[in-house]
């Protein structure tokens, strides 16, 4: 995998950005890299980057959050902090964008710094098991949405087609139609393929294959206990 | 087997409401139902339904009233504040005898609280919240797939029994993702003479309405609304058992509470503790029978709530007493953990 020194991750709410997005970072931290993250989610209200504060913080990540995450002030504010990831180009930046076009108003800001460099990767993350993105056609109008809505165009498409705690080697190969068309659709080739990380130790087949270390919850039941964990937007 | 769609919880009340063939929907954004709104708007236009923000709650609701009585399928959802506000017109609704479905997703309280998960609006539900003598149908889903079904469910009840069926969520269910399918969904179809659809000039015009002049027709008509909840509370009580069978200890929970106590009660059984579950998934009619019966083979009780111990009285009242029961409990958008729901099951073991 080629890395830029900006990846943001964008897409439908529930896609799978900030689990994408979190480990993206620690890979990149795995390969020594010096990283920093930002939530720009002004939208979610719960299941946020800063439920993996401890585990970004132990693999050397810098995690950049709103101030009031996860707690009771619903404020869509961005701390003045998240400016260093387009500022301080000795780092690589990573960027977790809000659901839908609503999400992605946030990352217009800091968009003009964004193209100035001219280093980054807008990632479209995309899973065709979400009933509003069951098809090609409805993705693309979401990714049209966002584009219009943050004034930057995608440049890759990350497959993150699951079904929870059910998601099995089949359910993200029988996605592999609905991506290559959604990928002519667009004319943007799709990055990487991620899933759970039991999962995708069994896509030999596949390339560029993101394992995903999720984070087990209170409210799992018995039966989705790790190793057959939900993925959480 | 039918498709899998992975959904929040939010998102499947919506697609279900949709299903169960709601094509009013009526509502004011709050935090964390927003996704319930958000899936309207990008689907009714779609599907020739009507999606209105409001511009308030009590706006929404007084929509809802007014769809609800030419017999149409409609609904609306909020969480606690703003149940609050609609609580007007849920009493409206209730003394018009019109079916409609209102969803609560809860949050912390009482005033504007938190935007965390909260089960605290149970009292508020299940013992009226409006002005006068009234009940709503409640139903309290426990997973992603429920909100869809309950949904379904509880469109049919209240056409069924003319009244409002209240799915009572928390944020947490709402916001969670899990993989379900809408193959169970049965569509009950009901006549509905009473609707305001336009006589024709064929038949007498019916009227909608919560106003008695006469203080005794308003009697009249209270004591037959309740023979109609009698008939509810006799045959609409849904419950799940978990590990009943041999069980000394009964934990009563919930929603959300029910999930992290059915981990606590599998931890309890390791430790060889006979512990079971009731989860009441009916609130209001309660499953009074199932824990009448328990209160004759169970030593103890205890009753776990994301609030300052609301449920727990049902319990007592269920059971006629007969049993200690004690809470266990979290409030203000906190969520116990199994490990706390297993100490509390020690402690009941122990007579404590």
């Amino acid at each position: 995998m080629q890395h830029k020194r900006l990846t943001l991750f964008a897409g439908h709410y529930g896609s799978g950005k900030t689990n994408i997005a979190v480990n993206y970072a620690l890979r990149l931290a795995g390969e020594g890299k010096a990283v920093v993250i930002a939530d720009l989610d002004i939208v979610n209200p719960y299941f946020r980057t800063k439920d993996s504060a401890k585990v970004l913080e132990e693999a050397g990540v810098t995690l950049i959050s709103p101030q009031f995450a996860n707690s009771n002030v619903d404020l869509p504010a961005l701390p003045a902090e998240a400016y260093r990831l387009v500022t301080d180009r000795n780092t690589y930046g990573i960027m977790d964008i809000g659901g839908d076009d609503r999400g992605a108003y946030a990352l217009g800001r800091y968009v003009p710094s964004i193209l100035e460099e001219n280093d980054y990767r807008m990632v479209f993350v995309a899973n065709c098991y979400r009933p509003l993105t069951r098809t090609p056609e409805d993705a693309m109008e979401v990714m049209g949405e966002i584009e219009a809505a943050c004034k930057l165009k995608f440049t890759d498409i990350i497959n993150n087609s699951n079904l929870g705690t059910e998601t099995t080697p089949e359910t993200v190969l029988s996605s592999r139609d609905y991506m290559e068309k959604l990928s002519a659709l667009s004319g943007l080739p799709i990055f990487a393929t991620s899933a759970e990380v039991t999962v995708a130790q069994q896509l030999t087949e596949l390339e560029n294959v993101l394992p995903l270390q999720l984070q087990e919850k209170y409210f799992d039941l018995p039966t989705q206990k790790p190793g057959n964990r939900p993925l959480w937007g | 087997m039918a498709e899998r769609v992975l959904m929040k919880g939010n998102e499947a009340i919506a697609e279900a409401a949709i299903r169960a063939g709601c094509r009013h929907y009526f509502g004011y954004p709050i935090t964390p139902q927003t996704e319930i709104a958000a899936y309207m708007a990008k689907k009714m236009p779609k599907i020739g339904g009507v999606f209105l923000q409001a511009e308030s709650e009590i706006a929404s609701i007084n929509m809802v009233y007014g769809a609800a009585a030419t017999g149409c399928r409609v609904m609306t959802s909020s969480s606690s504040p703003g149940i609050s506000l609609k609580s007007e017109g849920l009493s409206y609704i209730a003394g018009s005898d019109v079916p409609a479905l209102v969803v609560n997703v809860q949050r912390g309280g009482p005033g504007l609280g938190g935007i965390q998960p909260s089960q605290s609006d149970y009292f508020q539900a299940t013992k009226g919240g409006g002005h006068g003598d009234y009940r709503m149908i409640v139903l309290a889903p426990a997973s992603v797939q429920e909100m869809a079904s309950l949904t379904i469910k509880g469109f049919n009840l209240a056409d069924k029994y003319r009244m409002t069926s209240m799915i009572l969520a928390d944020g947490t269910i709402g916001q969670m993702m899990e993989p379900i399918s809408f193959e169970d969904a049965e569509i009950e179809n009901y006549e509905k003479p009473w609707a305001l659809t336009g006589t024709n000039c064929e038949r007498k015009h019916n009227i909608v309405n919560s106003l008695y002049l006469q203080p005794d027709q308003l009697e009249k008509t209270n004591f037959e609304r309740y023979e109609r909840y009698k008939v509810i509370e006799e045959n609409e009580p849904m419950w799940e058992e978990y590990m009943m069978d041999d069980a000394e200890i009964c934990v009563v929970a919930f929603g959300i509470a029910s999930r992290v106590a059915k981990n606590a009660v599998v931890a309890a059984r390791a430790e060889g503790i006979k512990v079971g579950l009731i989860r009441p998934i009916t609130l209001w009619p309660f499953p009074t029978k199932a824990l009448r019966a328990a209160a004759d083979k169970c030593k103890a009780f205890v009753s776990v709530e994301l609030n300052m111990g609301q449920m727990i009285e049902d319990v007592r009242l269920a059971t006629e007493c007969k049993r200690p029961v004690s809470l266990c409990n979290r409030a203000g958008g906190m969520i116990p953990s199994p490990e706390q729901v297993l100490e509390s099951i020690r402690q009941a073991q122990k007579g404590e």
